[in-house]
């Protein structure tokens, strides 16, 4: 309990500090911090495949486009705050804010006893599904259109970021081009770190079917790992014209599709599996789904085209 | 025996505890970037292998401790690498080669 | 009071603080910040939630875990989203800002 009562302590400390921090880049390392130590947080509520998707997505790919944004608007930084509200309009928002914190607060003690669950559902219909983790039975079977929505709207923020292009750049490379000496630091771990970055993301997604892990996780490591090569230099980003790069998008959320229309024939249901074959159909959804997911979070970072396409 | 294990953890652990206190002191109390980035990477990479010494003796199996000894390892890539990059931006000179 | 209330409390000051940040700065990257500050305390709630659903041999109930999973996911693709096209407007006018009197 003294534990839990000190991390929430910090955590709301590191709150406090993303709010009122002068700087945009302390405001964003505070950001990356938080996101940190919500993923302890979500450790001690037992919830391991969480605390990995935070760690992974909530803090660290968020904090590098954060990062990469704020450095980007440094000049805006002074501009900006001469338009900071008087204290009449700050007096009214802290009200407004400590009535909402309240409301929520009065949810929370209010909680209904004993609590509500699924858990027993999942429990129930997880053999059938031959997995040993029921957070991915959750996310490939029993909500599995939720799964294949949220890789259709991975693809549709990307076809958003891309559409902002300019036109004299239109179908062009994303981002600047790295250039990193290549003696140097970042070249060395890059080229020290990708490869056993890619075995590690593949082995968490491999072992979300039985441990917490799963495909979102593995992705975004195998995403970083992309992000990490790029920055050093060691391959630019391609070109958003090229057509492996978008067949390899949209494999996941077409295979996803496809066997989701498929199970009409096979089980009678969209995105329902027969039981005989289940994990195995699981599996193939997963291994494309994991490639395109972790091609778009990487050209989500990497942002709209900057340079022209090569004619 | 496995008293004398806990106790062990618990001496590495508050030590190491102790090496990242004395680091963000340094942080908190050095004048520049560069001073700080030294107080820091020494002082947290010996406390990191102090932690991860006290957990060694706690770990189920020798996969577990090879996973711990991994993640040592790992951070103190990542540290190093990090303190070289914002020290060649912070050093007077700049960024020359 | 539980550990699950404890961090209950802690989501619903989160969610006030974020909300804070973003009606008081000026400046869209910080207001995007506090968003997500917002996202992590609802979040959070909905940890609370699962813990409490505890039972049946596994931590937390896992419905309220894949949808904070997917929460999580979308969250960034809305914030990249975002980023991008506060960049768009600072290429296009120089200025990062939200005023439409200029």
């Amino acid at each position: 309990m003294a534990f839990d009562t000190g991390l929430v302590l910090l955590v709301l400390g590191v709150a406090v500090w993303t709010i009122v921090a002068r700087d945009t880049f302390a405001a964003v390392v505070g950001f990356v911090a938080y996101g940190l130590l919500l993923a302890l947080v979500w450790v001690r509520l037992a919830a391991p495949d969480v605390a990995l998707t935070e760690a992974a997505i909530g803090s660290g790919v968020t904090g590098v486009l954060l990062l990469g944004a704020s450095t980007r608007l440094r000049r805006t930084e002074t501009s900006g705050a001469g338009e900071k509200p008087g204290i009449t309009l700050r007096l009214a928002a802290g009200m407004l804010c400590a009535l909402v914190s309240a409301g929520v607060a009065a949810i929370v003690l209010k909680f209904p006893e004993p609590a509500p669950t699924l858990a027993p559902h999942t429990a129930a219909n997880i053999a059938a599904t031959g997995l040993g983790n029921p957070v991915t039975a959750v996310l490939m079977a029993y909500r599995a259109i939720d799964t294949l929505l949220e890789t259709v709207v991975l693809l549709l923020a990307l076809v958003g970021i891309w559409s902002l292009a300019p036109d004299r750049v239109w179908g062009g490379f994303p981002g600047a081009r790295h250039h990193a000496d290549p003696e140097g630091v970042l070249t060395f771990i890059a080229q020290l770190l990708v490869p056993m970055g890619i075995l590690v993301g593949i082995h968490i997604f491999w072992i979300g079917s039985v441990a917490p892990g799963g495909e979102f996780q593995g992705a975004t490591i195998l995403a970083a790992m992309w992000i990490l090569a790029m920055m050093a230099g060691l391959v630019d980003a391609p070109s958003v014209s090229r057509r492996w790069l978008r067949l390899l998008l949209v494999a996941g959320p077409t295979v996803f599709l496809a066997i989701g229309l498929a199970g009409f024939a096979m089980a009678g249901a969209f995105l329902a599996y027969p039981a005989p074959y289940a994990k195995l159909l699981i599996v193939t959804i997963e291994v494309p789904v994991t490639l395109s997911i972790a091609a778009t979070l990487a050209l989500l970072v990497a942002g709209p085209a900057e340079r022209a396409p090569q004619r | 025996m496995s008293f004398a294990l806990d106790a062990l953890t618990i001496l590495a652990v508050s030590t190491g505890a102790f090496f990242f206190l004395a680091g963000t002191v340094g942080l908190l109390r050095f004048p520049d970037a560069l001073s700080r980035l030294h107080a820091l990477t020494k002082a947290d990479n010996l406390g990191l292998g102090l932690v991860v010494l006290g957990l060694l003796l706690q770990a189920e199996g020798s996969f577990a401790a090879l996973k711990l000894i991994g993640v040592w390892l790992l951070t103190l890539l990542a540290g190093a690498t990090v303190t070289q990059l914002i020290a060649r931006t912070a050093r007077p000179g700049g960024t020359h080669e | 009071m539980s550990t699950a209330t404890l961090y209950g409390l802690c989501s619903a000051v989160l969610v006030g603080l974020g909300l804070f940040g973003l009606i008081v700065h000026p400046q869209p990257l910080r207001k995007i910040l506090a968003f997500n500050l917002i996202g992590g305390g609802v979040f959070l709630l909905f940890g609370v939630v699962a813990c409490r659903g505890a039972g049946m041999g596994f931590g937390g109930d896992p419905v309220p875990h894949a949808l904070v999973i997917t929460g999580l996911v979308v969250a960034f693709a809305a914030t990249a989203l975002a980023v991008a096209l506060l960049l768009r407007l600072f290429e296009q006018t120089g200025q990062a800002t939200l005023r439409s009197d200029r």
